[in-house]
């Protein structure tokens, strides 16, 4: 069941208790409140599968967790077959009668944009091929970060990670963010976005939305790390402002592989380089020689928020 | 409820087809698979079960292997009754979460039909593929015809879901000598079969939200150790329901099984010890070695996880000489059942002689004669006191003889 008053944010944040806050993220990660927003959007019972990664790796630290609700982590690619796994169980279980209440299980599994995009792909792209009734949430902070930083096929052109170093002969990374949300419409999936934890209750709906649509659904949600991305941790949500309102991260959704419906529209479009100098990984752009950097990342931006406007008004 | 299945009080079934029928008789809820040559027919009769009406439960059919054991350890977290099977390179993909699915206690039967593995590709038995999962944290069976595949196979799902147990369970059975030979196979009824499996009884269930549970957490130096001890603690304490299990199941079947099988062991003074089809193959020899008036005998360890150290000393402590066969290539050592057995032996005061053989690797037959050529060199080991040949050996190899490790002969 969703739960319904989700007007006032302090009420929202405090209305269901299933995320602890005492676990190990770091201060002002993301992580931690985009798992709040999704715990605290509805009343059902919930299954969470997770990937290897930060939220995995603090969350539930023997003998401690931070998890009141059924919660399984295998290993760095797998969460996706985990819920398969548990929601042809709970099928199976229902059929025969076995289990000990009737009220609706809503099955979840996150995921870093490492585990994502990359590693974990194939065992996601299988789960939604077979249709299993759950929604994969990945937490895209754009690296590998709980290994230290490294780069991810979800790592924009010219970050710096640890492996996609920027230095005397580099500007970093050189190759194009793989387009997740694009491929995983085109698995057919009934409901898959791109949302932002700073758009809170754009975000709540859109969860609201996946868990409430029969089969699997797929978001994928900005996920400031400020370790990584460096930035002062009392930052966060400026700066998912500034990833938002740069239409770096555009909000959006994609009903059925085809409608497509923005989810929000920035009253004043900033430009990238407002949110590339918030951040400690694009620093060395800024030099005058790795200008052309910044103007392919804008050009980048306005071409791909040209695309979904067309799509949009063209419904397809 | 599912539809009646015919069964005859014998039938003629291969070593997959046993294995099918036990997981349709245990009522499986879930089975995630992948297919892969010799297991395939395990999981596709298993489908066919469903699509018929014959069993009630789900039939995933995942992307991988990786994927097939990931989703049988979801669903066992979830609470109900999981199978699944695989061979060879389906198996080392799964080796990941064999150990995940271990370390977090969790019952689910596991057929393997064993098969080598590549490179070079070759679809034919060896061990290659059981040997990568020995550190697993599995309960391990050996099958040695189709008849035990069956057997052993409803057995295990009694015995890793024991609320004192807790641990997944496989079921190991030759590649094509067993899988894909039709048999005798004397089955029980459906009603004698699930009422010895009974219902699964979930201990940590993640579908009853009374009481949330978090499964696979972390744990560093602080923990890791003492659960891993625990884990190790959990497979050597399941041998007491390991033998109740097998002493209920001879009460229904008739059939006796024994974490170590010991053939005309009494007065041996030369002994085979090998696992799978070998044990019959050896068997045979050694009651022709007999006729000859050489007293040899077989030692087959049917439980090999959790390994049978005290049996194994038992049986072999008043042979003479020893020959360990191993059907996987070591790469630069000694076979691992070679290693196992001589470690149970050590500790013996008299300290038989053993030797390792090689043999059958990617499907190469052994045949009663190999066996009986391997007795010979242990006669001859037994006679003079000493092991007269190489440490270890191939067996059943073209070309020239290749041997490694020498003692010194006196
Ligand atoms: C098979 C395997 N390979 C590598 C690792 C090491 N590893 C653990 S977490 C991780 C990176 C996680 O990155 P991401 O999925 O983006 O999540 P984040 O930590 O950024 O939230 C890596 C490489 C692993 N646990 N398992
Ligand atoms: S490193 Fe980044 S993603 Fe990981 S906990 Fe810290 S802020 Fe969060």
């Amino acid at each position: 069941m969703a739960i319904t008053s989700v007007k006032n944010l302090k009420e929202f944040s405090t209305a269901n208790d299933r995320f602890e806050g005492a676990h190990t993220l770091c201060p002002g990660c993301a992580h931690s409140m985009i798992v709040r927003e999704l715990m605290n959007c509805t009343d059902d019972n919930l299954v969470v599968t997770a990937n290897t990664g930060c939220l995995e790796v603090s969350t539930a630290v023997y003998p401690f967790t931070s998890w009141d609700t059924s919660w399984i982590h295998i290993g760095f690619e797998n969460a996706a077959s985990a819920a398969s796994g548990a929601e042809a169980m709970y099928k199976a279980r229902k059929k025969r009668g076995t289990l000990k209440d009737d009220k609706p299980v809503k099955f979840v599994s996150f995921g870093g944009d490492g585990s994502t995009y990359d590693i974990g792909f194939q065992w996601m792209s299988g789960a939604f091929e077979r249709g299993h009734d759950f929604t994969y949430i990945c937490l895209d902070n754009e690296n590998y970060a709980n290994t230290g930083g490294q780069r991810s096929s979800a790592t924009p052109i010219g970050a710096t990670t640890s492996t996609a170093q920027a230095g005397s002969h580099s500007y970093g990374k050189k190759e194009k963010k793989k387009d997740i949300v694009a491929i995983m419409a085109a698995h057919g999936a009934p409901y898959v976005a791109q949302l932002a934890p700073n758009k809170w209750k754009s975000m709540a709906k859109g969860f609201q939305k996946a868990l409430e649509t029969e089969g699997p659904c797929f978001i994928n949600t900005v996920s400031p790390c400020c370790t990584e991305w460096r930035f002062d941790p009392k930052d966060t949500i400026n700066i998912t402002d500034l990833a938002t309102d740069s239409l770096m991260f555009p909000i959006y959704e994609i009903v059925d592989g085809h409608e497509l419906n923005i989810l929000y529209r920035p009253k004043n479009i900033l430009k990238v380089e407002d949110y590339l100098a918030a951040q400690g990984r694009y620093k060395h752009l800024f030099k005058p020689e790795y200008r052309h950097v910044i103007d392919e990342i804008q050009k980048n931006i306005d071409e791909y928020w040209e695309m979904l406007q067309r799509r949009e008004e063209a419904r397809i | 409820m599912a539809e009646k299945f015919d069964l005859q009080e014998r039938e003629v079934w291969d070593g997959n087809y046993a294995a099918s029928q036990a997981m349709r008789q245990a009522k499986v809820d879930v089975m995630a698979a992948y297919p892969i040559t010799p297991s395939t027919p395990i999981v596709e009769n298993y489908g066919a079960y469903v699509a018929n009406g014959y069993i009630d439960g789900e039939f995933v059919m995942v992307e991988s292997e990786h994927a097939a054991m990931s989703a049988c350890v979801g669903a066992s977290a979830a609470g109900g009754r999981v199978a699944t099977a695989t061979s060879s390179q389906g198996f080392a993909l799964m080796v990941e979460v064999l150990y995940q699915a271990s370390g977090m206690r969790l019952p689910i039967v596991l057929n393997v039909v064993n098969r080598a593995l590549a490179s070079p590709l070759n679809v034919r038995g060896d061990h290659a593929d059981m040997y990568l999962g020995l550190d697993a944290g599995w309960i391990q069976f050996g099958a040695f015809n189709a008849q035990e595949a069956y057997d052993l196979a409803l057995c295990a799902f009694k015995i890793g879901e024991n609320h004192d147990v807790r641990l997944p369970v496989m079921v190991h059975q030759d590649g094509f000598i067993t899988s894909h030979t039709a048999q005798n196979v004397y089955p029980l009824t459906d009603k004698v079969a699930y009422s010895f499996v009974g219902d699964i009884d979930p201990v940590d269930d993640m579908l009853d939200f009374s009481r949330p549970v978090t499964y696979g957490a972390q744990t560093e130096e602080d923990w890791h150790f003492e659960h891993k001890a625990k884990q190790h603690k959990a497979i050597i304490d399941s041998v007491p329901v390991i033998e109740e299990v097998f002493s209920e199941f001879e009460k229904i079947s008739g059939r006796k099984y024994k974490r170590v099988e010991s053939y005309m062991m009494e007065d041996a003074e030369v002994a085979i010890v090998a696992l799978g089809t070998t044990v019959e193959t050896s068997r045979v020899a050694a009651m022709k070695m007999r006729e000859q008036g050489i007293k040899a005998g077989v030692v087959a360890p049917r439980v090999f996880r959790p390994f049978p150290f005290n049996l194994i000393r038992e049986a072999l402590e008043n042979v003479k000489s020893v020959a360990v066969l191993d059907r996987s290539s070591p790469g630069g050592a000694m076979g691992a059942l070679f290693n196992e057995i001589s470690a149970a032996l050590y500790t013996t005061p008299k300290r038989p002689l053993v030797t390792n053989y090689i043999y059958g690797l990617g499907g190469r037959d052994f045949a009663v004669q190999d066996a009986i050529d391997i007795y010979h060199d242990q006669k001859a080991n037994a006679d003079v006191g000493h092991i007269t040949t190489d440490i270890q050996q191939f067996s059943g190899l073209r070309g020239p003889k290749l041997g490694f490790f020498q003692t010194k002969r006196s």
